[in-house]
């Protein structure tokens, strides 16, 4: 995006007062938004490194008053919260959940934008038509279904459901659609049948949309809560977010550990983020979802 | 068949999961089906009248409905004022954008715990009852004040911060795509830069990625749920206000009650509203038809 060129309302003399009052403005205020934007975080990490009563002090301070290192260790040693399994959990679920959608999905996705087929047209709005009706109105049936496999409580009942993603799907079709033709016509020409045309060809030169679709199913996943915590009914079973959230209406609390196991909840995402975001930046502007 | 060999695990896995849940959620809403998934007791209708006789259920759709009218503008304003700042600043942008869309990264859950234990926190300590009583102004109990409704700005900001990024990027996409020519023509037919440039052309041109933002927005709201079960229920329990349809339909479905039937009948209730506002809304800003 910062590379291509940007638009300048009117090229007016930059001396000019009002314009350069204007501009002055909105720095301040994007300036000012950020600020607001990151304090969350920063509350975050101070609550998660400071001590109980410095956390609770009625004289609350913007600094800690002293830094408390052993708060990291401490939450994986309380016996009430299984921070070391969820996060486990967490793991292995958003994992196979990302490898498992990504696959799934863009093999569905080129299916329907390049193999020619009578009724796919049909299927593609079948699939769409999930979509509309928001995932979380089937929670109850869903749960019904998943019981009566006998999956509750179980890693597949936690991620076998949640694989197909019809959001996923529709990225990876719009991303196919407008694929250079060029390049399949010839391995066509080369003999290539369309199993090894999509892995030699179109999947390699598709890296920044499986990139996209991957950090935005990754995040989904390692965030899901509703889900979880329908189905994690032993705490064998918890994720991070369910771990947190039976943690925060627990009879005692321990605020710093609170604070500081959400803070480790979130690093791995901030670190995923921060490496592959403007491939989800580009993923979302090139999948045509406004088009 | 290739096309099959491609599509076909993940329509098979689609149906499985998304179909048959919808019509087992039918078959359901039909009978008595307390903690069992195979009733034998037919009921009829019984379901649905108890459900939309129940008031509690009633003000849940109520209360999504407000949620609603409250989250949908606001996060519609400033995404777009962002992305319009953002888009014409000549230093940092990739920063700044950054800076706005990293809360995309965090969970509700985690949002909510800040929300609830740090910033909005009722008692002594915590951010917003800090900063006020500079000022000179009493603590407020955010979360537990009805009368004014002081737990909205809760449950209305914490939405904010972790949604708004996102909207940006997709008005940022469709600003990028206007073309400067635009600009310019009207330039030179004297409009003003700033309000009138915005409202002839740039909210326009914007049409469509708006259409796509509100419905997206839109569908989130009714999926409220997580904010509003981590921001409102503690270790005594839940309050009878700001329970959006999920929440109640978690209680009630899967909750002390187990009753599955009666859970069922308000999902097919509200997936039907959905349905028919989705498709109103569709109509009404014209969606899938092509740009004039």
């Amino acid at each position: 995006m910062t590379n291509r060129p940007r638009f300048t309302e009117r090229p007016r003399a930059p001396q000019d007062p009002r314009v350069r009052a204007g501009r002055a403005l909105r720095a301040v205020i994007v300036t000012v938004l950020a600020l607001l934007f990151l304090l969350p975080f920063y509350l975050l990490v101070r609550n998660g490194l400071a001590t109980e009563q410095d956390i609770t002090a009625p004289d609350w301070t913007f600094f800690p008053r002293d830094l408390q290192w052993s708060n990291l260790t401490e939450v994986f040693d309380d016996p009430n919260l299984p921070m070391a399994r969820a996060l486990l959990n967490s793991t292995l679920i958003a994992v196979s959940t990302t490898v498992g959608t990504v696959l799934l999905a863009s093999l569905a996705g080129y299916g329907l934008a390049r193999i020619p087929y009578r009724h796919a047209n049909l299927v593609f709005y079948a699939i769409l038509g999930t979509l509309m009706v928001p995932a979380a109105v089937t929670f109850v049936p869903s749960f019904v279904l998943v019981s009566s496999l006998g999956w509750i409580s179980t890693l597949r009942g936690l991620i076998v459901p949640t694989l197909f993603s019809a959001f996923a799907c529709f990225m990876f079709r719009q991303y196919f659609l407008g694929f250079p033709r060029e390049l399949e016509d010839a391995a066509r020409v080369d003999g290539l049948g369309y199993w090894r045309t999509y892995w030699r060809i179109v999947v390699p030169n598709s890296r920044p949309v499986f990139a996209a679709v991957g950090t935005i199913v990754f995040i989904g996943a390692w965030n899901a809560f509703l889900w979880p915590l329908v189905i994690g009914q032993d705490r064998q079973s918890w994720t991070v977010q369910v771990a947190l959230s039976t943690f925060t209406t627990a009879q005692n609390l321990n605020l710093h550990e609170l604070f500081i196991a959400a803070a480790i909840s979130i690093a791995p995402l901030v670190v995923v983020f921060v490496l592959l975001q403007r491939y989800i930046v580009a993923g979302v502007e090139r999948s045509g979802i406004d088009d | 068949m290739w096309f099959w060999a491609f599509v076909g695990p993940f329509a098979i896995g689609l149906g499985l999961f998304t179909y048959v849940p919808l019509a087992w959620s039918v078959y359901l809403s039909f009978f008595d089906a307390h903690n069992t998934v195979t009733p034998t007791d037919f009921v009829g209708l019984d379901n649905y009248t108890a459900m939309l006789g129940d008031d509690a259920f009633v003000s849940s759709l109520g209360t999504f409905l407000l949620f609603t009218a409250f989250i949908v503008p606001a996060t519609y304003v400033l995404s777009l004022g962002l992305a319009l700042m953002v888009n014409r600043l000549r230093f940092a942008q990739a920063f700044f954008r950054s800076v706005f869309f990293l809360p995309t990264a965090c969970s509700y859950v985690v949002a909510a715990l800040i929300w609830k234990l740090s910033i909005f926190n009722g008692v002594r300590f915590g951010l917003a009852n800090t900063v006020l009583g500079w000022f000179g102004a009493d603590q407020t109990a955010w979360l537990s004040t009805t009368d004014p409704p002081w737990y909205w700005l809760v449950i209305v900001t914490v939405r904010l911060w972790l949604q708004a990024g996102f909207f940006m990027i997709l008005f940022l996409a469709g600003l990028q795509r206007i073309s400067p020519r635009l600009y310019e023509a009207a330039a030179v037919d004297g409009a003003r830069p700033g309000w009138q440039t915005l409202r002839y052309i740039t909210l326009p041109q914007l049409r469509a990625t708006s259409v796509a933002v509100v419905l997206l927005l839109v569908i989130n709201a009714f999926q409220a749920f997580d904010e509003f079960y981590n921001l409102m229920s503690d270790a005594r329990g839940y309050p009878p206000y700001a329970r959006p349809p999920l929440v109640y339909l978690y209680y009630t479905a899967l909750g002390q009650e187990q009753n599955l039937g009666l859970g069922s009948a308000g999902a097919v209730i509200l997936a039907l509203i959905i349905a028919v506002a989705t498709v109103v809304q569709a109509r009404w800003f014209g969606l899938g038809r092509k740009e004039d």
